[in-house]
């Protein structure tokens, strides 16, 4: 292999600077004790005071949490169930077009691009087009226009995990199901659902992550009652940065940070699953055939 | 075998996909008990076959009935039939134990029973102790029987093979082979195996049904597929075996003379030969012998040796007759001296070693 020159090293050390310092002043002030309305860059002491700020019940951000929480949950869950299915209907479809004839075929296919489309959209247009929707047909602002319109974006997310865990998984054992006596929902209870499970689960936390960090598209459909967290710091540094916002983005880095690592140790036990089921190589006779 | 009672038929069965047609027109009956193996090349629509059987594929016209009754449009979960795929298709999400009991607990079975027949089955397949690995922690061969175990644990009336020893080397193999038959025969259970290892199907069926181009060239017994072969094609799949192009000079009472390279030579007649036609004599590499003296025997030709191969034991030879066609023979090396390339040899048979066919070599591929 060749060895790194030192520019690489500066290189990477230069980016690892420009992404992460800012996220590291934006911890450090978090502790500052300065009592300041607004964020004063002075670092005078440490101090948990924002933190507390964070649950008040009038400045803090309780509410907005729990409303975004909860709009995730059910987008989440909707999402998941519609992608999920979306998938295996995709995935499983007859292989041969004699049985849907050709434009149904094409039709799948054409489905299959668009389904995965709202990745794509500019976020602007998607709002946009939602809250026009949704006064044309008069669904109020509020939670069921958010639920809606997150499982919108949401739902590709999961599409594409389970549709690609799905393509790798060996339609044979669904088969061998069926022969063993499983009817096809009995197949999909304890064959296809199980075995797609670690990919249902990692597009469920990509698609909570995207809903929680949504600004743009539900700042055209979100109600008076629904601000949701996102929404709810947006308003309050229009007028300057209050500082336990510091402290709100701390505790959301820990979080995304402790999703990430949970996600990469699942991938890695995966990973040694399928070592696992690799060949175990010509020993084929440990098991005490005749002698 | 055809004193047992018909247990499955199939009838005019056809499969298209697209514009390709797989299986193109089988009769067949299974008799109960019986291990029928399908024999034929890659493509021959051996596996199409089965899984129409098993109910994972509907045929395109036909039917296939089980006991009398037809079961053509029935779904694979109701069919009395159980499959061992050729990947094992072991649910890699359940262990042991849990793979073989999966139809039973799909059938709603008690715990008890489940208990009880699960480990009566890894005992069948000896692997007593190893209920709680996950088919990742297996061998081979270990997820083979583990596979034949779960199939096994409904009593199919019919269980389906789908080459299962394909992916084991050759020395398990050929164990697996004989655990096989010998499960095959202490269950009573019909077996339809699926191969396109000759050796193994003639080693372990009761029946062979050859088939080439989703057609069945010839089904009868091993030893009438070797014997008695029908067509150029089942001479040639089936065994070493030389095809001799001659003409039927003369057709007498129960025997053809037949013109090969200006020699005359007795072979058994059929019904069917013209005096005039292009016939092919198959006769097995191992059944023809050879000498420097001419040979006094009926069936005998002269030409040159070619080459000769030495294996251990035994030799292979090449004799090019005088119209240029070469003749495989297999003979012992012992007192094989005096056999050099470049000498005059004979090579003879007796005559029931020598089998006339038509050339169908070409077709159906």
């Amino acid at each position: 292999m060749k060895k790194n020159s030192p520019w690489a090293s500066f290189y990477l050390a230069l980016i690892l600077v420009l992404l992460y310092l800012p996220v590291l002043m934006v911890v450090l002030f978090s502790f500052n004790s300065n009592p300041g309305r607004t964020a004063n860059f002075q670092f005078e002491g440490f101090s948990l005071q924002w933190y507390r700020d964070l649950f008040d019940p009038v400045t803090g951000y309780g509410t907005a949490l729990t409303t975004s929480l909860v709009l995730a949950g059910w987008s989440v869950l909707f999402s998941a169930v519609i992608g999920t299915l979306g998938a295996i209907g995709m995935v499983r479809r007859p292989r041969r077009r004699g049985l849907i004839g050709r434009a149904g075929h094409a039709a799948l296919g054409a489905g299959e691009q668009i389904a995965v489309l709202p990745i794509m959209i500019p976020e602007i247009i998607l709002g946009l087009a939602l809250m026009a929707l949704f006064s044309f047909i008069g669904i109020p602002f509020g939670m069921p226009a958010l639920v809606l319109s997150h499982v919108a974006f949401c739902v590709p997310y999961i599409f594409i995990t389970v549709k690609g865990r799905l393509a790798s998984l060996d339609p044979g054992l669904e088969e061998a199901a069926r022969d063993l006596g499983a009817t096809p929902l009995k197949v999909l209870a304890t064959v296809t659902l199980p075995l797609s499970f670690p990919a249902i689960l990692s597009g469920c936390l990509l698609a909570f992550a995207m809903s929680m960090d949504d600004f743009v598209i539900s700042f055209f459909v979100n109600g008076p009652q629904t601000t949701t967290l996102p929404l709810k710091v947006y308003s309050s540094v229009k007028v300057g940065v209050p500082p336990h916002v510091n402290a709100l983005c701390t505790v959301m880095l820990g979080v995304v940070f402790t999703l990430v690592a949970l996600g990469q140790l699942i991938q890695a036990g995966n990973l040694k699953r399928k070592d696992r089921l690799g060949y175990a190589g010509r020993d084929g006779l440990t098991g005490g055939l005749v002698p | 075998m055809s004193d047992r009672p018909v247990l499955l038929s199939l009838r005019g069965l056809r499969k298209t996909f697209d514009t390709q047609e797989a299986v193109s027109g089988l009769d067949l009956e299974v008799f109960a008990g019986e291990f029928l193996t399908l024999l034929g090349p890659s493509g021959c629509g051996k596996t199409t076959t089965l899984r129409i059987i098993a109910g994972l594929e509907m045929p395109s016209a036909g039917s296939v009935l089980l006991d009398g009754q037809d079961i053509t449009a029935l779904a694979p979960e109701k069919r009395a039939v159980n499959t061992v795929f050729q990947n094992y298709a072991l649910f890699p999400h359940m262990n042991v134990a849990k793979n073989i009991a999966y139809g039973l607990r799909m059938r709603g079975a008690g715990k008890e029973e489940i208990a009880r027949k699960t480990a009566e089955m890894l005992e069948l397949v000896q692997l007593t102790g190893y209920g709680k690995r996950m088919p990742g922690q297996l061998s081979g061969g270990q997820r083979q029987r583990v596979a034949i175990a779960r199939s096994l644990i409904l009593s199919p009336r019919i269980l389906l093979l789908d080459e299962p020893l394909g992916a084991l080397d050759l020395q398990l193999r050929r164990q697996m082979q004989v655990e096989l038959k010998r499960m095959q025969q202490k269950l009573g259970i019909t077996f339809i195996y699926i191969t396109h290892d000759q050796e193994e199907a003639l080693l372990m069926s009761d029946r062979v049904a050859l088939m080439r181009g989703g057609r069945f060239v010839q089904v009868g017994t091993p030893l009438e597929l070797y014997e008695h072969p029908q067509t150029a094609f089942a001479a040639s799949f089936i065994g070493e075996t030389n095809l001799i192009a001659g003409r039927a000079a003369a057709v007498k009472e129960g025997e053809v003379l037949l013109d090969i390279a200006g020699f005359s030579l007795p072979c058994e007649s059929f019904d069917w030969i013209t005096p005039g036609e292009e016939l092919l004599l198959c006769v097995r590499a191992q059944r023809m012998h050879l000498s420097t003296e001419p040979v006094n025997a009926p069936c005998r030709l002269k030409g040159e040796l070619v080459e000769n191969h030495y294996a251990g034991g035994e030799r292979t030879s090449l004799v090019r007759l005088p119209d240029g066609q070469t003749v495989r023979v297999r003979h012992s090396t012992e007192n094989d001296a005096g056999l050099a390339p470049g000498s005059e040899v004979f090579c003879w048979w007796n005559m029931p070693s020598g089998v006339l066919v038509r050339d169908d070599r070409e077709e159906g591929q």
